[in-house]
């Protein structure tokens, strides 16, 4: 039986495994006045309500990563040969991604881009949250309600605008011959064009940008709760500012910092657009490669086992964070 | 230790709205100075402009004789309790109590050494590791109690710190309060619009209603010689009976009223003619034909036993009621509901104190 068929009843096994445990769970701490599932809601409706939780959990969420997984062990076929002797399980495809199977060397070229997207995420991040902290308290502790409003509505409108517009046209703000540069030479504080797409300037602000809310809400959720009293309570004990940040205001809005730097290092490292288009020429961006086997070179497993060490790596790293600030996942997800 | 505090000729504004009108005020050093007065009266904004959280639009502030223009609520050698307390949850009751000392560069040790003898003040000895959450109301009250003092602040100022509790905890908490400012000695200013926690721990009460001071003295002169018709209906029980003057000589006045002419007391020397109201206590009011100018009479419209009392309630004017209230080894006899009956006072048991806007019950 191909390993392929098996990934379609694995998930059907397991909710049956799950059901039979319920039914039994039922069977012997029964109460009388529980009624049932079907009871509450009706037969009609709540077959209806399971077959659409099924239908989005099973086709939209948990097949095709399972799908994706399994093809990740397979080597790369013709399809002709999908099925055939040759369609064995294989670790050769996470091997590529360290050794280059056809020199037998080191993979520099991907192991580089992988450290370097990781790093540049974390600078991103960092970046982000600089740029996001100050904003967030002001809308949720210092601004008057009618100037928060109009804040939101300045962070928010600019989103309306699609992802790749946005890049190309931080692109035409920032290349040699754009806005800034002319701006800058016009007012003579450079002789010639800055570089900004080469030396990554274009990256840096593309990515921070594109993930500002993403970092702002969860922040501004976090620190909105926080009773104004304990600010006012830390500035009348002799707390500076910079102090009734460090001893109240961050250690209150602790998950929400960890909820935003999860979602932006996660969104930065797997985002594609803003690095294609931003980056310099140097730049060569993890998930680029992993689209670029799947769409140039048509090698499927070798593009979804690197999109998997990719994820891996991500959760692995944003676990060591969480353990290592002392918050648990379920803080973040409030 | 501790210093006074001189509010000069204070006025705060919001917008268009006077929040605190013209307070002048000498609060000496080391005193339990309360005040006391309803939600929205201006004393709360008069605490956060002592604490610095405010500016005044007008005046000055003095501690210890130098104007704290300009000096924020961090420099300013008063510590503030607030109404919800504010204790930081995070942190454990030592790290509370110590964190003034810490943002001043106290080192740990040091720390350790205060938190232990605060905790001691406080009655909570050995419970520094605790967190805030793990306390009883009391005991969280008494922390911040300590936090505030771990400063060692010239003044302490106290936002209604008591109103979270229940009546039992708040009646206790009153007199560690009070024992705790005796020890310590610094001024305390308490901000309250329970009457009860003013007249039991001031040494001195401000009496405020819409922004503006009506009076300033000791409890039991705030009680017996009210300055306003304010103050004499805010503070206690009191029965008023509002008329004209008919005539007034230095021995009291006599007042014209839906009840009939009354006698009573005139500190404000007011004269013939002049409207007034005469205000009679309930504990001063008793059953029986007094003299014609001080008797009045109506029907009993209900009795309530409340163990070492017993309240009588009479018809009076509109809604408000006549309140008689009789302790229990009077001797007096109860009228019983639905009499018609006469109730008197000594005449220097009224006063008569120019017409003017009374507490809402």
């Amino acid at each position: 039986m191909s390993s392929r068929f098996l990934v379609f009843v694995i998930p059907l096994v397991v909710i049956l495994v799950f059901w039979l445990m319920a039914k039994r769970e039922q069977g012997q701490s029964h109460d009388p006045t529980r009624k049932g599932f079907f009871e509450r809601n009706g037969t009609v409706l709540g077959l209806v309500f399971i077959g659409l939780v099924a239908f989005w959990t099973l086709f939209l969420v948990v097949l095709p990563y399972l799908y994706m997984a399994v093809e990740s062990f397979h080597p790369k076929l013709v399809p002709a040969k999908r099925g055939g002797p040759e369609d064995v399980l294989t670790i050769a495809q996470y091997k590529s991604f360290f050794v280059e199977p056809s020199s037998g060397d080191w993979n520099t070229t991907h192991l580089w881009a992988f450290g370097y997207t990781i790093v540049i995420s974390i600078i991103i991040t960092a970046l982000n949250f600089a740029i996001s902290y100050p904003l967030a308290y002001y809308m949720a502790q210092a601004g008057t309600l009618q100037k928060v409003r109009l804040l939101m509505l300045a962070l928010i409108v600019p989103y309306w605008v699609n992802e790749i517009l946005r890049a190309f046209s931080l692109r035409l703000l920032l290349a040699s011959k754009g806005l800034i540069n002319q701006a800058l030479m016009g007012i003579g504080i450079t002789d010639g064009p800055i570089d900004f797409l080469g030396n990554n300037t274009g990256l840096f602000v593309g990515l921070s940008y594109a993930y500002l809310l993403i970092m702002v809400f969860p922040l501004y959720n976090a620190i909105e709760s926080l009773d104004k009293n304990q600010i006012e309570a830390a500035r009348d004990l002799g707390a500076p500012w910079w102090k009734i940040h460090r001893d109240v205001v961050i250690p209150y809005a602790k998950p929400g910092i960890a909820s935003g730097c999860t979602m932006v290092f996660m969104l930065s490292a797997g985002s594609l657009a803003a690095p294609q288009f931003l980056g310099g020429p140097r730049t060569l961006w993890f998930t680029s490669i992993v689209y670029d086997f799947f769409f140039q070179a048509f090698n499927w497993p070798r593009g979804a086992a690197y999109a998997f060490i990719l994820l891996a790596a991500c959760i692995a790293f944003v676990m060591l964070m969480l353990r290592l600030f002392k918050v648990s996942l379920g803080e973040t997800i409030r | 230790m501790s210093a006074g505090v001189e509010l000069d000729h204070i006025t705060v504004r919001f917008g268009q709205f006077t929040a605190v009108d013209e307070a002048t005020l000498d609060i000496k050093g080391g005193e339990f100075f309360s005040f006391l007065g309803p939600s929205g009266c201006g004393k709360t904004t008069i605490l956060r402009t002592v604490s610095g959280f405010l500016d005044p639009s007008q005046g000055k502030v003095r501690i210890g004789g130098q104007d704290m223009a300009g000096f924020g609520p961090n420099k300013r050698p008063t510590a503030l309790i607030f109404q919800n307390l504010a204790l930081f949850p995070l942190m454990t009751v030592a790290d509370n109590i110590t964190y003034g000392l810490r943002v001043r560069g106290v080192d740990k040790a040091e720390r350790m050494k205060k938190a232990g003898e605060l905790l001691e003040l406080i009655a909570l000895p050995g419970q520094g590791q605790k967190l805030v959450s793990e306390l009883s109301g009391g005991q969280r009250q008494r922390v911040a109690i300590a936090r505030a003092l771990a400063v060692q602040p010239k003044v302490l100022l106290l936002d209604e710190p008591l109103s979270a509790l229940d009546l039992k905890l708040r009646q206790h908490m009153r007199n560690e309060l009070r024992a705790i400012q005796k020890q310590v000695g610094i001024t305390f200013i308490y901000i309250t619009h329970d009457q009860g926690e003013a007249l039991t721990m001031s040494d001195r009460i401000a009496v405020m209603s819409d922004g503006v001071i009506q009076q300033v003295s000791d409890g039991k002169t705030v009680y017996d010689e009210p300055d306003t018709a304010f103050v004499a209906s805010f503070v206690g029980e009191n029965n008023a009976f509002a008329g004209t003057v008919i005539k007034a000589d230095k021995s009291g006045a006599v007042v014209e009223t839906a009840f009939g002419r009354l006698r009573g007391r005139n500190p404000k020397g007011l004269k013939s003619g002049d409207k007034a109201i005469i205000f009679v206590r309930p504990e001063s009011l008793k059953p029986g034909k007094h003299a014609a100018d001080t008797t009045l009479a109506s029907e009993v419209t209900s009795v309530a036993f409340e163990g070492n009392v017993t309240h009588v309630y009479l018809k009076g004017l509109g809604k408000k009621e006549i309140i008689l209230t009789v302790g229990r080894h009077g001797g007096v006899k109860i009228p019983e509901q639905g009499a018609k009956t006469a109730i008197g006072y000594d005449a220097d048991m009224g006063i008569v104190l120019p017409d003017g806007k009374m507490a809402r019950e």
